[in-house]
């Protein structure tokens, strides 16, 4: 029991120390938000053009449909959609061979990684999710809940999102013990990420066939849950199914990653000097 | 020199401008994906839209080409590595935009090119001679007006150092806005761009006169021929800003 609790307390400090890096960054994430926001005005327009020929498309009415942007711009940077995660750093570290010298620490390299990461993203959430929310529910009428457990159910599944995130994020990275290059995957995934996660458009408005695919895709569980968890279109015993689906892709991709992982250190060879 | 360094590694090279014309696929994925499920947006077709995304699409795509690399001059900045480009007998500017000149981002034209040429194929238009010039001059004036926005941005960056992502709300935010028809947005948004910060001029208003369709602000029919004054002036008064920010740098001093 002792042991554990001291990993409790490694990873916490971890977690800590990536949510305080990124804290530093105060000019940084403030022109983040200010982005955010931008994008976010534009993109509520556009939706409303879109709504306005087509009410009720995807199953949201019009403000469920503005509540889906400014969510979308709240967690961007918090599910990593457009990369600025650990994963750089990481295959930078497997590039150079500095990767040696954490396989050397007593702690485990995925997990280490994860709680980096999960640091990174509370601080994102706070930092860059709350600022773009309140200007669109300003502007915008949004669709916000009422109740506080939905708010709970919500950063629930968003904190799931984030586990599923890093999982995909882990695996580009370890990509970069074969192709020692990872500029290629990481764009092919960031891609796939904002294609399918539904940061271009809700999932829900995906016609058909490719619609249901998208939907079953791990990236659906980074954005398009979340939100519908947001707006209550999970409740009860589908809100379980819903986490199930979150849970399912996370412990997939973890474990994928821990085998990756095991068959990628076995091919480090340091060079000597 | 960045080209040869680029062609060293040809597939890489290939990958990466693939990459590129990939990444812009997508957000006319989108636009396609919103036209699966209506047949107008904002009183537009999918072609005219076309039209607009592809005439901003390709301006952009240019200026990004031929600066692209501006948006590491904050970190220039921050870690006074500009102090070797200021020892130079070059133009700092010209050495900051040919900084890693990214011939790979050459997918970004490309890819708005084939959006245009595709709603010129389809679009059915009155063509005259003057709605024929208007396509080449919509291009150049729109990269000239953009280069000006990017320009400006980087000298925003002297005084902000940490604050790229304010340059990108203004030049990809741009964009984004400029591939929806202007019927889309509030009366106040388009005046803004219209009058404060004159981004219409890259494609709204030549693109609405070779479509024939009015400006959603009661201007008159011979604004759609100014926008090379308009790139002109930007131009010189991004010019301005850029010596003024240039004139205010202090190195790191280590």
């Amino acid at each position: 029991m002792r042991v554990r609790t001291g990993r409790f307390r490694l990873y916490a400090a971890v977690a800590r120390a990536g949510f305080r890096r990124y804290a530093t960054y105060r000019i940084a994430t403030l022109a983040g938000v200010f982005t955010n926001t931008v994008f976010g005005l534009i993109l509520a327009y556009t939706y409303i053009a879109l709504w306005d020929e087509k009410p009720g498309l995807g199953g949201y009415d019009q403000s469920q449909a503005l509540t889906f942007v400014w969510l979308g711009q709240g967690l961007l940077t918090v599910m990593s959609l457009m990369g600025g995660g650990f994963e750089g750093e990481l295959i930078e570290r497997i590039r150079t061979g500095d990767i040696a010298i954490d396989l050397y620490r007593p702690a485990d390299l995925q997990a280490w990684w994860l709680a980096t990461d999960v640091g990174r993203s509370l601080f994102q959430l706070l930092g860059r999710g709350v600022a773009p929310m309140a200007v669109g529910s300003l502007v915008f009428d949004l669709a916000l809940p009422t109740e506080p457990l939905r708010w709970l159910a919500f950063l629930l599944a968003v904190f799931l999102g984030v586990v599923v995130s890093f999982a995909i994020r882990f695996l580009v990275a370890l990509c970069a013990f074969w192709l020692m290059d990872g500029a290629g995957v990481t764009q092919i995934a960031m891609l796939a990420g904002v294609f399918f996660s539904g940061m271009l458009l809700p999932l829900n408005v995906f016609p058909g066939a490719l619609g249901e695919f998208a939907r079953a895709l791990p990236w659906s569980a980074l954005l398009q849950v979340p939100v519908d968890v947001f707006l209550g279109k999970h409740t009860g015993v589908g809100l379980l199914q819903t986490y199930a689906f979150q849970i399912g892709w996370a412990a997939a991709l973890l474990t994928a990653g821990r085998l990756l992982q095991a068959v990628a250190t076995r091919r480090v060879v340091v060079q000597g000097g | 020199m960045w080209i040869r360094s680029l062609m060293a590694y040809r597939l890489s090279f290939a990958m990466t401008a693939l990459g590129n014309l990939a990444v812009t696929a997508f957000d006319f994925a989108a636009i396609l994906l919103m036209f699966s499920q209506v047949d107008r947006l904002g009183g537009y077709s999918l072609p005219e839209i076309a039209f607009l995304y592809g005439a901003s699409g390709t301006a952009f795509g240019l200026t990004d080409l031929a600066m692209g690399s501006m948006d590491r001059l904050g970190k220039r900045v921050r870690d006074g590595t500009l102090d070797t480009l200021l020892v130079r007998p070059v133009p700092v500017i010209a050495q900051v935009a040919a900084d890693r000149f990214g011939l790979h981002r050459i997918g970004r034209v490309v890819q708005g090119a084939l959006v245009l040429t595709y709603a010129l194929v389809v679009l059915d238009i009155d063509w005259t001679p003057l709605k024929v010039l208007m396509i080449p001059l919509m291009l150049l004036c729109g990269t000239g007006i953009y280069a000006a926005v990017w320009v400006a941005g980087a000298a925003f960056q002297f005084l902000a150092q940490d604050a790229a992502e304010v340059q990108s709300a203004f030049t990809y935010g741009g964009n984004t806005l400029l591939q929806y028809p202007p019927t889309v947005f509030t009366k106040d948004l388009v005046r803004g761009v219209t009058f404060i910060l004159p981004l219409a001029f890259v494609n709204w208003i030549p693109a609405l006169y070779v479509l024939g369709r009015p400006y959603p602000l009661d201007l008159p029919a011979w604004v759609a021929f100014t926008p090379p004054l308009v790139a002109a002036l930007l131009l010189a008064l991004a010019g301005l800003a850029w010596r003024t920010g240039l004139r205010s740098y202090r190195s790191t001093g280590s």
